[in-house]
This record gives structure tokens, sequence and C-alpha cells, in this order.
């Protein structure tokens, strides 16, 4: 290789083309807070398509209102810029990814447009429109991490709502405290971040995936009080290893004679489980418990029905409601159904979450799922944390810092019900966790509907605050007020 | 040709300088681009004597989780202690498995590499306890000689600091490609027979190139991990090392720039398909690299000799040699 001769002269041609190709690619370097037109006017996936005019007869609509950018807050901006990011390719995009983004793109256009019910029937964020930007959550916590960098300094958004995945969380978190970004965690279900440090810029407004495990214990110990046996079949990673430790704790220590009498973890995304299917029905557990998602979970129910497997064992599913509009009438009967909170089948009966379903469903045919309601929760946690800094700050556009002061210890309305930010020192959200049992195929909403629904409380599931949660389940719950 | 003797460090200027210009999310990328350029200098290596590595991740992952496990069990905060352990971490797995490998060629060695990899990924991933599985490990920002940069000026240390590495790793695989070690490396792919009947142990010479490439990778791999702040078993799985012959095919093995240029290039690349094409960015690449391997099958460095012979004719460098 002759070109190797000469370090020098590469030096000259290769360094010179180098750094110009990083000149083009890189917006003018320095900080530059004058030059507002450094970003890129918009982005081109942005969802919100201009404020459609659908004539809308229904609702007062006392004026219309043109989009006028006028500010009603003095000192807003334009436009309140949002980084969503959620997963838009690979695996668990179709179950989580899209719903989510589906529920932020038309949850947001509804706020901008001022048609969300009370009390968010503000347009946009105290009057300030939303502008969202869409990231695919594909490709690596280090490359997410690259990714938030880009969105903070970059794009310069405002807050960043996203992260499905817990070590996109873990990884991003510590950096969104480095660059003082106020960021919404709104679907990772790793009961690490606020138990093992402090965050001031971040907070994350659904409950971590600790509770609904424990309230499946809970569940099943009313369902079965003589409880002898358990199993699991969880994926071998983080969540499915958490999901069944938190599980099996909380059965044993409620029960401590209980018989541990599988542990089965296969490779996530495997899609065939006939060995630990065949393992699950010679060891006749009385309760299954798995945390299953996506297409892992189809998968799963389609190859155990055949089985017996549902007749044999109750099978507790803690993520199960996101099958059901899926499979419609081959869910089998007498699964118990989990939705790590009061989302999708098991979301309250209120007016917003009724208003919520419609307006999903006009858009996309089917129903929303749990990563929709989460996604729903953080738009609007955020939408409440600012107004009410708006009004703690005299009617005038709230810093951060105030923002960020609201946030804290926030209650707020959601499609879910009321979300209280009351662990991590006002940082993490508690939920109640409902639980139901598939019962018989209603074509009026062609799902299975769910019977015996039971709502565990978010003072019974949750620990108090700046208790570790396997300390919690390890000391027997101390502090939890059940039903 | 003596004043061309200054450009290494007026190039090197540049770059230290481009370090204050550059906003923080770019120079961070950059960051990220030298410490996997790196690893990809090792494929490119590799790739002088004709072998083909599937199984990069292998140094890369071994060397962030040295630098996590020391910083979780040892507390080790030191950026040069880490990058110490991750150079150790990296030459103590290739000194064992180049043992096997350097007795293999072509398709045998590619398969061999990865499966080596995917055997640590599994292993990440499966000791939960230890590893914390897929939520990975938190690795702290690090401290040069006992100072914590404030925050406003860690990221610009952690580019020099990596820059500073990645200088002293180009400019040793340069002086051992000049060196004869390094010419048999290349006489290793012309004709292997050839090698041996010249009277030189072509297994030894693998072998000492395949711990300079496992020493590199691991310092990439803890440089790396130093300045992302997080690390995932996902560092040792085939699609890393995948991305990481990608990135060397896209920068070509014509130099030993090139696999920075392609890694510099690959990282604003992708950034950008992220950004524009949130939805696709997946294909983008693979369109890319399709244009690569049709159009430039020398990568990116093959514009250096190609441009100056289209536009006006005659080559840019005349070679001192001839």
């Amino acid at each position: 290789m002759v070109t190797f001769v000469s370090f020098s002269r590469h030096c000259l041609s290769w360094g010179l083309i180098f750094v110009l190709a990083l000149a083009a690619c890189a917006p003018p370097a320095t900080p530059a807070p004058t030059v507002a037109l450094t970003v890129p006017p918009a982005t081109p996936t942005v969802a919100a398509p201009a404020p459609t005019p659908t004539a809308a007869p229904a609702g007062p609509t006392p004026t219309g209102a043109p989009p006028s950018p006028t500010p009603a807050v003095p000192g807003a901006p334009a436009a309140l810029k949002i980084g969503i990011v959620t997963f838009l390719s690979g695996p668990a995009a179709s179950p989580f990814g899209v719903p989510a983004r589906n529920a932020a793109e038309v949850l947001i256009e509804n706020l901008n447009a001022g048609k969300v019910p009370a009390p968010y029937n503000q347009k946009g964020i105290g009057g300030v429109p939303i502008q969202a930007i869409y990231v695919d959550e594909a490709g690596g916590a280090e490359k997410q991490v690259a990714e938030f960098r880009r969105l903070a300094l970059e794009e310069k958004v405002n807050l960043v709502i996203g992260y499905i995945s817990s070590a996109d969380c873990l990884a991003v978190a510590p950096v969104a405290e480095e660059l003082k970004v106020l960021t919404v965690l709104f679907d990772c279900g790793t009961n690490q971040i606020f138990e093992e440090r402090d965050y001031k810029y971040v907070f994350r407004t659904h409950a971590h995936q600790v509770i609904e495990n424990v309230g499946a214990a809970r569940y099943i110990l009313r369902a079965k009080p003589n409880l002898r046996s358990i199993a699991g079949i969880n994926q071998n990673y983080a969540w499915g290893q958490d999901s069944w430790a938190a599980f099996r704790d909380s059965v044993k220590k409620l029960k401590p004679d209980v018989q541990v009498v599988g542990e089965h973890f296969p490779r996530l995304y495997a899609g065939e489980y006939s060995a630990e299917l065949s393992a699950l029905l010679a060891a006749r557990p009385e309760v299954i418990h798995s945390s299953f998602w996506g297409g892992d979970l189809e998968s799963l129910v389609i190859q155990a029905a055949p089985r017996g497997l549902f007749q044999q064992s109750i099978v507790v599913l803690t993520t199960g409601d996101t099958m059901l509009p899926r499979l419609g009438r081959d869910v089998p009967k007498g699964i118990v159904i989990a939705a790590r909170g009061p989302h999708g089948a098991l979301a309250p009966k209120t007016p917003l979450n009724d208003w919520f379903v419609k307006i999903y469903k006009d858009r996309y045919v089917v129903r929303p799922v749990y990563p929709s309601y989460h996604i729903a929760q953080a738009i609007l946690g955020v939408k409440a944390a600012y107004e009410k800094a708006i009004a703690a700050n005299g009617g005038k556009w709230p810093t951060q810092d105030q923002v960020i002061a609201a946030f804290e210890h926030l209650e707020f309305e959601t499609p879910s019900g009321v979300i209280r930010m009351a662990l991590g020192k006002g940082h993490q959200a508690v939920e109640p966790v409902v639980l139901g049992i598939t019962g018989d195929f209603d074509p009026a909403i062609g799902e299975v509907k769910l019977t015996d629904v039971i709502e565990f409380p978010a003072e019974c599931v949750n620990p108090p605050d700046g208790m570790k949660t396997p300390d919690w389940i390890a000391q027997g719950f101390p502090g939890a007020k059940c039903p | 040709m003596k004043s061309l003797r200054i450009l290494p460090w007026i190039l090197a200027g540049v770059l230290i300088g481009l370090g204050w210009l550059l906003p923080g999310w770019s120079r961070f990328l950059l960051t990220l681009a030298l410490a996997r350029g790196l690893v990809v200098l090792g494929v490119a290596l590799l790739m002088q004597a004709g072998l083909v590595s599937f199984g990069q991740g292998l140094f890369f992952a071994a060397g962030a989780y040295a630098v996590g496990f020391a910083m979780k069990y040892g507390g080790v905060r030191d950026a040069f202690l880490a990058t110490a352990l991750g150079a150790l971490a990296g030459l103590g797995i290739a000194a064992l498995t180049g043992l096997l490998l350097a007795r293999y060629r072509g398709i045998f060695f590619a398969m061999l590499t990865l499966a080596f990899s995917m055997i640590l990924y599994g292993i990440l991933l499966k000791a939960y306890t230890i590893t914390g599985g897929t939520d990975g490990l938190r690795i702290a920002p690090p401290a040069f000689l006992g100072h914590v940069l404030p925050e406003e000026h860690a990221g610009i240390g952690q580019y020099l600091y990596t820059l500073a590495c990645a200088g002293v790793f180009l400019y040793l695989v340069f002086r051992y490609l000049e060196s004869p070690l390094g010419y048999a490396v290349r006489a290793v792919r012309d004709n292997e027979v050839r090698v041996e009947y010249l009277g030189l142990s072509v297994s030894r010479v693998l072998y000492l190139t395949y711990l300079l490439v496992g020493v590199m990778s691991g310092v990439g791999g803890a440089l790396s991990a130093l300045s992302i702040g997080h690390i995932v078993p996902e560092l040792a799985y085939w699609t890393t090392s995948g991305e990481f012959v990608f990135v060397a095919l896209l920068g070509g093995t014509g130099s030993v720039f090139a696999p920075f240029i392609g890694s510099a290039l690959f990282e604003f690349i992708r950034t950008y398909a992220y950004k524009y094409a949130p939805y696709t960015w997946q294909m983008l690449l693979g369109f890319i690299m399709l244009a690569i391997v049709l159009f430039m099958p020398g990568g990116i460095w093959s514009l250096s000799t190609s441009i100056p012979r289209r536009v006006f004719g005659w080559r840019w460098f005349w070679k001192p040699e001839a």
C-alpha cells in the first residue's frame, strides 16, 4: 500500500477535507444566542399538520380564533418545542412506540386546537402552541445519549418526553441533569432511576414496573387464598428478571409457604416456547406469572391455548391489556390481565378517558393501549406543571426552575385518573393497579370483557417515598394501605 | 517535503481548536467517532492482512465493561487508569482468543470472532446481578489525575483526552505499518505461502497484529464508555461489530486516517438520517452502503486520488520513490 508512505501529505489533503466536511455538517459553532436561525425552522416529520380546520361544529367555538401566534402569556416563546423520543423502528415499535407516538400526535393536535376537555381546554400550553419533534429510540443507549444532546443543544427543545427502554432511561437521565434540560420519562419500567439518586430535571409521570407485580401478587392471593405453587415465564433481560423477582418475592412475603415450581427465562423475541410450556404443564403450578409483551406475549398465548395451559393454571399477564384488541375473540377465558396501571380496558370511566379513547379511535381505528396512556400522562403533566407555574408567576411565562418547582408533588387529571408525583422527592408518579379476568367475547367492543376487576390504590402497591422497592417488599410492605 | 512535516501538528491544532468551536452535541459526536474510530482502525488493520473481523464488539465491550467494573467495584474514577484497564482487558482477551484465531482465515476467522463476541454478550446478559443485565452499568464522569472537571468543561476535557489517545494509536499503527512487521501483514494477504518461505511465521505476525488490535479496541471501548456514561451488553452484540465493518468499508482501508474519517462521517450521517428520516434511517444507511460498494469500493478515502485525477488529469501528489 503505497498510500501509507507519507504521513504528512495525507494530513494536508484529508485533514482539510475532513475539517471542511465537519464544518459543513455542524451548524455555526459558537453559541451565538442572537442567531435564532441556526435551528432548522421545523422538522420535516413533525406531526402537527397545520391546525386542520375540520369545521368542528361541536363545542362552543366562541370566536373563530385565527391561529395567531401572539402569545397569551407575556414572555412566552412562539412555540414550546418538545422532543418526543419513542421507538419508531424495531421490534418495540409496533406494540409500544407507535401507539405512544400516535397518542402524542393526536393529543398535541387537539391541545393546540384547544379541543381537549377541562381542565385542559386552554390552547397549547398556557396559550403557547406545542411543536413536537419525533425521534426514533432505536439504536441503543449510546445513540440515544448522542441524540439527546442534539435535541437539547441543536434543536434547543424546551423539554424532552421519551424513552421506553429502561437502559435508555438510565443512560439519558444523568445527561439531562448535566445539560439542565427538563426531561419526562414516559414508559420505562425500571425502579432504579429515582431510588438510586435524586434528580432535579428528570420526572417520570407513570409508576415503575414493580407495582403491577405487587398488585398481581395481591390479586392472586385474593382469588386463591390457599395458593400453594407458582411459576414464572419471563423474557431474559432486566425487565423480565425484575418483574418476576418482584412478583415471586411479594407472593412469598404475603404467603410464605408458597412453592416456586419453575422459573423460565426464554430469550427476548424468541417467539417459540414449546420447551418452556411443556415444563410448565408438567410442573402443574396453580399460578403462572409472565411479563411478556408485544409479539412474544401474543405468541405465548397462541401457543399455550391449545395445550390447555389456561385450563390447568391461572396465568397472570402483567402487560396483557395490549393483546386484547389484537387477538380479539382468540383470547382464552380465565387469564388475569393487568395494564401497568389503570390503562386501556382497565382505565377509569371518566369523561376525559372517554374523550381520549374517542379521538384516538377516530384517527387510528384501534383503541389506545397503555403506552398511549403513559405518553398522555407525560404531556398532560407537562401542561399542568407549566400552567401552574404561569399562575404562580403572576401570569408571566415561567423559567424552567419555576416549572420544575410546580411539577414537583403535582397532582393532575389524566385519562388514567389523577396522577400524583409522590415519590423521588416529587419526581416519580404513583399509580393504582387494576387487574381483571378475561371473560366472554363482546362483539360491541371487539374484545373479551374483563370480570372481577379489582383496583389496588396507589398507597397499597407503591413504597413510601425514600424507600427502595426491593427493601420495601423484603420488609413486608411497611406503610401499605390496602382495602 | 520537509515542510510537510509540520502538517500533522497543524491538523492536531485544528482538531483541538474544533473542540472549542463546535457546539456541544457535535463535539460529543466527534468524541464518539474518535473512540469508535480506534476500533474501526483495528478492523482496517486486520483487513490489511486480508482478515475481516465480525467480532470487534468483543474488545469494545470488554474495554467498556473493564471501566464499568473498575468503577462499580473498585471505585476507580481516574480516566488514565480506566483507559489502561480497558487496554489490558483488550490485550488479555486478544492474547487468549488470538491463540485460536491466528490459525484461521477467511470466513472461519469472521465466524469465530463473531462467536467470541456473542459469548461475551451472553455472559453480560445473564450475569444479571454483576453486570446489571440489559439495564447496563452507569459510568460516573471520570477524573483526570484526581480532578473531576466541572460540568461545563467535562465535554471538552473528554474530547481532548480521546483525541490524544486516538492520536497516539494512529501514530503507533502508522509506524507499525511502516515497520517490517507491517509489511509482513500486507504480504500475508498477498501470498501467505511465500511469506513462510521467506522465513517469517505467519501465525506470529497475525497474533501480534491481533494483540495490537485488541488493545486499540479495548481503549476505544473504554473511551466511549467514559464519554457516554452508560454501558449496555449491546456493545458486544454482532450488529455493533457489523457497524464497525460498515464504517471500515465506508472510510476505506487506504490510510490510517480513513477509519477516523469514516467514523466521523458515519456518526454525522446517522445523526442527520435520524433527524430527517426518523422512520427510514436504516434504509438510508443501507443505500449509502450500496452506493459505496458499487461506486467507491475503496471507500471515501479513494476520493483522495480519484478526484484530482478526474478533475485535473493528474495525480495530486507525486510518488517520492518513483
